[in-house]
């Protein structure tokens, strides 16, 4: 039976976080289908990057490793997954939804003429009856993710083309190791066989990376503020009760949208997905793009002037009033209260 | 450099930033009637883009390519108040109900006959946040992409990109013919023009004529024609479209049950306050 791939991307030659966290839901799909899990990895000096992909339980590593694919480039990378894809063939290929895999997989999907769904908050395995025809699918990939409008999920299918194509936000998936001595096969790829010369057409003339500034996805307890907390300036409040409480400010994408706070805090389907033991929505209605990355904190208090806002329904502790009267009480009560 | 074409796609997206309780009716499906319908965000960054190359360089035309239902047109329009020169309002039965993919593939089929160098779209639209149709697009055109662009300008003949990554920034050089999507990092587009309000006010798509006053219109004021293309104007094969052409399908909507958890309910009073403060160090969730 064809295979499940994980498309496996590197930032200075270590896997990222969400292509592990794909391996491990990968291995479960593939379990589930009876199939094998494999990876492909492209780069430049990368020999040994296997070993650190087969303790996820991954049966064959497809490894690229030439110097055109140092770093990340549409054409080339491109290219080489198309044409390794045209001759393996695979059932399903999940990506990252990364500003690299959100950049490589519509143009890999385009180029095989098959779906792909962005930013997945659930992948499962399943069947699918079409009436009409009296056929049943069997075994497709469930692409689930919040739709548009705010209360809706929504399962997206690919019945009829190969490969069945998501991506998936960092967090969504959790990473596990299945056996720290697992080995599986390595297969080389030979990258002249797929890259044209045209492909290099694009050139990287200079590159900027940032160590990561902020990580709410490691944070304990997060305090996070959305459209509600009216402007930026309100923010500070945030900042000063994360700062006693000893976590990390998250923001709603409205928040982020209207400038209160930068992208790489964004909670949600398109954000980050945390799993914090404590989360404070502050001025946050709990639309289900925003819920989808927070449902599983551990506790959540929900401080909204609305007594009827969504958030409250899922929340353990709900603060009915105004967040620029409440945030500095709990500052003041939590300074006078710990030891 | 001699002018160069540039086709900037641009969507109309209800105003997904706006959702208020009013957005889902009681059946669970969306009520679009009541969300406003707006340029999608970034395909106006760019715009802006577009626009700064055609001031640049002369000769440089800016054509804004939409592909919707006829209200559609609304976004030419707009375009037009901003600057640009034209504007194709793809639109027909057949495209209903295409995914991305679909998408792609129409709008590729009216690039081909507006032969651009250039070719400029938006990140992602904001009603589904996919960032596919530019890399789906560049594809099927068989050109190069640069994705995520925040800044532009043209070094002999190739253009150099600043783009705008999770961690960072990347600068390339790519030759014409190009994709680009630009990024909301990017300038933001400059307002209407009064002037141009005034010239492209009554610019309509023949359908909306037959449907207006035409007369009216037509006595009024310079008619400025909008054109409109379907699917045997830019030569699709209809099976490629709408849901046919779509590989991907939705299975099924659910409504979110949100399952109420016996959450305390708090008042403001710092009665409450200390006592919530107080729990939550006991239970070691915080200090
Ligand atoms: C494709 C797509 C992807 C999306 N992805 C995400 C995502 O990843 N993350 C995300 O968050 N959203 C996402 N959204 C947007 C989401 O649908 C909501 O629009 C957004 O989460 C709303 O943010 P909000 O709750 O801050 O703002 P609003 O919905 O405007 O809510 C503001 C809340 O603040 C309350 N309030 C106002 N003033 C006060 C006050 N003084 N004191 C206390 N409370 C007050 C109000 O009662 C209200 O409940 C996405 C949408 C789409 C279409
Ligand atoms: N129907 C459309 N008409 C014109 N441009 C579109 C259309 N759909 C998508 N685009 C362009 O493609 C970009 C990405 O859209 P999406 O893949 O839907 O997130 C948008 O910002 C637009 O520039």
């Amino acid at each position: 039976m064809n295979s499940l791939f994980v498309f496996c991307e590197l930032d200075e030659g270590k896997p990222v976080d969400v292509s592990l966290e794909l391996l491990t839901k990968g291995r479960s799909l593939a379990n589930t289908l009876g199939c094998n899990l494999e990876a492909v990895v492209l780069g430049s000096g990368i020999q040994g990057i296997e070993k650190e992909l087969f303790p996820y339980g991954t049966d064959v590593v497809h490894l690229a490793d030439d110097p055109v694919l140092e770093h990340y480039r549409t054409m080339p990378y491109t290219s080489v997954i198309t044409g390794l894809f045209r001759q393996e063939q695979p059932q399903i290929a999940l990506m990252g939804a990364t500003t690299t895999g959100r950049d490589l997989g519509p143009r890999v999907s385009s180029a095989l003429h098959s779906g792909l769904t962005a930013d997945c908050t659930g992948l499962e395995i399943g069947d699918h009856y079409v009436k009409k025809t009296d056929t049943t699918y069997k075994n497709l990939l469930y692409q689930i993710r919040p739709a548009f409008g705010g209360n809706i999920i929504a399962t997206i299918i690919n019945p009829d083309h190969r490969p069945q194509m998501a991506t998936v936000r960092e967090g969504v998936m959790k990473k596990e190791i299945v056996n720290r001595n697992h080995r599986g096969e390595l297969k080389k790829i030979n990258v002249s066989d797929f890259i044209k010369p045209e492909d290099l057409a694009v050139e990287i003339i200079e590159r900027h990376m940032e160590a990561r500034r902020v990580d709410i996805k490691s944070a304990q307890i997060i305090v996070s503020g959305g459209y509600g907390m009216g402007s930026r300036e309100n923010f500070n409040m945030l900042y000063e009760l994360a700062a006693v409480l000893g976590g990390e400010v998250a923001a709603s994408r409205a928040a982020v949208d209207a400038g209160f706070a930068g992208h790489e805090r964004q909670v949600g389907q398109t954000g980050v997905t945390v799993r914090p033991k404590l989360y404070i929505a502050c001025g946050i209605s709990g639309q289900i793009q925003h819920t989808a990355g927070m449902s599983q904190s551990g506790k959540i208090i929900a401080i909204n002037s609305d007594a009827m806002a969504p958030i409250n329904s899922m929340a353990d502790y709900v603060i009915n009033g105004d967040v620029a009267e409440i945030i500095p009480k709990l500052i003041k009560h939590y300074k006078a209260n710990a030891r | 450099m001699k002018g160069i074409k540039i086709v900037v796609l641009a969507k109309q997206v209800p105003d997904t930033r706006n959702v208020g309780p009013d957005a889902m009716k009681a059946d669970g499906t969306v009520n679009r009637s009541v969300l406003p319908a707006i340029f999608n965000p970034e395909d106006l960054n760019a715009l802006e883009q577009a626009l700064r190359i055609r001031e640049q360089y002369e000769g440089s035309t800016v054509t804004v390519l939409t592909m919707g239902p006829g209200r559609a047109a609304e976004i030419i329009r707009e375009g037009l108040y901003r600057g640009a020169d034209d504007g194709v309002l793809l639109t027909d039965r057949a495209f209903a109900g295409s995914d991305t993919l679909a998408t792609s593939y129409a709008l590729t089929l009216a690039i081909r006959r507006l032969e651009p160098d250039l070719v400029l779209g938006g990140r992602q639209a904001i009603d589904g946040d996919t960032a596919q149709v530019g890399p789906q697009i560049a594809e099927k055109l068989g050109w190069p992409q640069v994705t995520y662009a925040e800044e532009m300008h043209f070094e002999n003949d190739r253009l150099v990109i600043r783009r705008r990554l999770e961690r960072g920034v990347e600068t390339v050089s790519a030759p014409l013919p190009l994709v680009v999507t630009v990024n909301g990092t990017a300038p933001t587009c400059r307002y209407r023009n009064a002037r141009l309000v005034m010239k492209y006010k009554y610019a309509r798509t023949d359908t909306e004529l037959q449907a207006e006053n035409a007369d009216y219109i037509a006595g009024s004021r310079p008619l400025v024609r909008i054109i409109e293309w379907g699917t045997e104007a830019v030569g699709a094969d209809t099976e490629q479209l709408g849901l046919s052409g779509s590989p991907t399908k939705v299975k099924e909507i659910d409504n979110v049950i949100l399952q109420s958890k016996e959450a305390k309910q708090l008042t403001a009073s710092d009665r409450d306050i200390e006592a919530l403060v107080r729990e939550l160090l006991e239970s070691h969730t915080i200090g």
